[in-house]
């Protein structure tokens, strides 16, 4: 009130002073807010970036090697004359690697989860969940180091495997992909409304019955995405399956024996100087432009069941 | 009917059973990380001498040091974040306060969303065809931090929208029935309340950035750096590509090397996870909507 009545007495000066402000802002806010929405863009288009810079070099590459070869050839020798392109042999890799990654990780990280949101109490809660997050914070090298020299020995002791084979790598991308499990399988099952736990317990069910038949179908499209994503990560880790896996591109089906994934292979690749141009060089491209479309498919699909999961609770 | 009396220990069994294998599987989550950090400090802790952090890479791994991986992976980190930062909070301001609700939008933000999912030896793809190559930056420093800085927009991104989100409403409706115009709210009532949320973003951008190995292998971080970087244009060496190459060595003495590495790098990242953390808790304390 004070305020008011003490307000100088010219007050036209003031306003003509706030128009003219705010005319000037305009011009200024039209070029700030084109910026903003430039900043956007470019995170944006980093994406497209990606996919047009893997797919130019990897067309160039097809000028040298069939289509047909690429997809359905069963040897991958880029190294050896005659060189060949067949990529099967690192897709097997990569999917025996992450098949069996997703195998170790999702019993661990999905009960894990359900454990932290349907059975913990509050306090132990708080200790396990950040624990966990940790985990996902870890550099993969590290895992990396840890299934060359720590897991290794021990399956080569107790399987009588070679130094480097695929259960290294496996063993260790399951402890890589439960953090991500457990954090988004658990967001999903806390996201399940109270009345329907409480819908099942008046039924005179018991907690395992009520979580098992009522919150985890309740969150099932939460959880299918966390598993998905699970798999996603572990198909696009390079540090574990460079060093533990082996590198050679086997058709094995064996976990026991070497394998090359498409990511050890382009980190392997490309730590040489390689001409630019090259076949050897293109073929980083190629199976570069595999792995992104895998992964991108994987995850638009889960970012779909996501938001279906997100329709349904709010 | 069943008798209900004949049915309850067996349900009772059951979910003590589902009780006591769920504890299990959180109990293995959580040793798993106590296992890991236990490792790294038994095997790397008595190989992180002074002739380790001051040195420089040698033949000989009892002179071997990692003092320029550890100063090119804090300069990794910084050029990465310097890089990210600004464009990460730009695009969360545009997203969470000026957008509208468009397919444009929602273009946008499928695309960033993606790009977390990126597999990030495919950001070295990117990388080495666009920054070294393309735009002839060759393998340096700054080739090596954008390329970093791309990888770790999206986390920027994400907490520094939800930073913009803690601001309540009434801040902004305040400021807007005062007639200040959208960016002015933004600009001196939003922003300064989101700022620490976006610090935390920043850190663990940072964090992120120092622990990658991948994208460097593509870039070409060097094996064998007998200096310390003086510029960005710098060629460079990292700790997860020491370590990665430490590894390979035939000869075991490299693997102690190895682990020291590793665990020096562990203790740098941690420190950002934990710096972001003790920020997050202090500004959550500070303001209460």
């Amino acid at each position: 009130m004070i305020a008011l009545t003490s307000l100088p007495a010219p007050r036209t000066i003031h306003l003509t002073h706030a128009v003219r402000g705010r005319l000037v802002a305009g011009l200024g806010e039209r070029a700030i807010v084109l910026v903003l929405f430039a900043s956007a863009s470019v995170a944006a288009l980093a994406t497209v970036g990606i996919f047009l810079t893997l797919l130019l070099n990897g067309v160039s590459f097809f000028r040298d090697v069939s289509l047909a070869e690429f997809l359905f050839g069963t040897t991958w020798a880029p190294d050896f004359f005659p060189r060949e392109f067949g990529s099967v042999p690192l897709l097997k890799g990569t999917f025996l690697i992450g098949v069996g990654a997703s195998l170790i990780g999702v019993p661990i990280g999905i009960g894990t989860a359900i454990y932290l949101s349907e059975f913990a109490g509050d306090q132990l809660r708080r200790v396990l969940k950040p624990a966990i997050e940790l985990l996902a914070g870890i550099p993969s090298i590290i895992f990396a180091i840890i299934a060359i020299f720590v897991v290794s020995p021990i399956v080569e002791d107790w399987f009588g495997a070679p130094v480097f084979n695929a259960l290294n790598a496996t063993i260790m991308l399951g402890v890589m992909v439960v953090p991500i499990i457990t954090t988004l399988a658990e967001d999903a099952l806390r996201a399940v409304p109270r009345e329907i736990r409480e819908g099942s317990y008046a039924l005179g069910a018991t907690k395992w019955e009520t979580t098992w038949r009522s919150v985890v179908p309740s969150a099932s499209s939460g959880i299918t995405a966390s598993v998905l994503l699970g798999f996603s990560r572990a198909i696009g880790e390079t540090m574990v399956v460079t060093l533990a896996a082996g590198l050679l591109p086997t058709m094995t089906l064996s976990y026991l024996e070497p394998s090359q994934t498409i990511t050890a292979f382009i980190a392997n690749r490309a730590g040489g100087d390689l001409p630019t141009g090259s076949v050897e060089y293109l073929s980083i491209f190629a199976v570069g432009t595999v792995l992104f479309v895998i992964t991108f498919a994987i995850n638009v699909i889960a970012q779909y069941v996501l938001a279906r999961q997100r329709r349904r609770f709010g | 009917m069943m008798d209900i009396r004949a049915i309850a220990p067996a349900r009772r069994r059951a979910d003590r059973a589902a009780r006591f294998v769920l504890a299990g599987l959180a109990l293995i989550s959580a040793l798993l990380l106590a296992a890991l950090v236990g490792a790294l400090v038994v095997k790397g802790a008595p190989h992180v001498t002074a002739t380790f952090l001051t040195g420089y890479p040698s033949r000989f791994a009892a002179r071997a040091g990692a003092l320029p991986a550890i100063v090119g992976t804090l300069l990794l980190g910084l050029v990465s974040t310097a890089a990210a930062l600004p464009l990460g909070v730009a695009a969360a301001v545009y997203l969470q306060e000026f957008a509208k609700p468009t397919r444009i939008t929602t273009l946008l933000r499928a695309s960033i969303g993606n790009l977390a999912g990126v597999p990030s030896v495919v950001f070295g793809i990117l990388g080495l065809a666009l920054f070294v190559r393309a735009m002839m930056l060759g393998r340096s420093i700054l080739a090596a931090g954008l390329t970093l800085g791309l990888l770790t927009l999206p986390i920027i991104i994400v907490v520094c929208e939800e930073a913009l989100k803690t601001v309540p409403r009434s801040m902004r409706e305040a400021a807007f029935a005062l007639g200040a115009t959208r960016w002015q709210v933004v600009r001196h009532h939003v922003l300064p309340y989101a700022l620490p949320g976006m610090l935390t973003g920043a850190i663990l951008a940072l964090s992120r950035s120092m622990g990658e190995t991948a994208p460097l292998i593509l870039i070409g971080a060097a094996v064998y750096i007998g200096y310390l970087p003086t510029g960005l244009g710098d060629s460079f060496t990292a700790l997860p590509i020491q370590a990665y190459y430490w590894a390979q060595d035939a000869r075991t003495a490299f693997h102690d090397l190895a682990w020291a590495a590793v665990l020096v790098l562990l203790i740098l990242v941690a420190l950002g996870n934990l710096a972001a953390i003790l920020i997050r808790d202090r500004y959550q304390r500070r303001y209460k909507w």
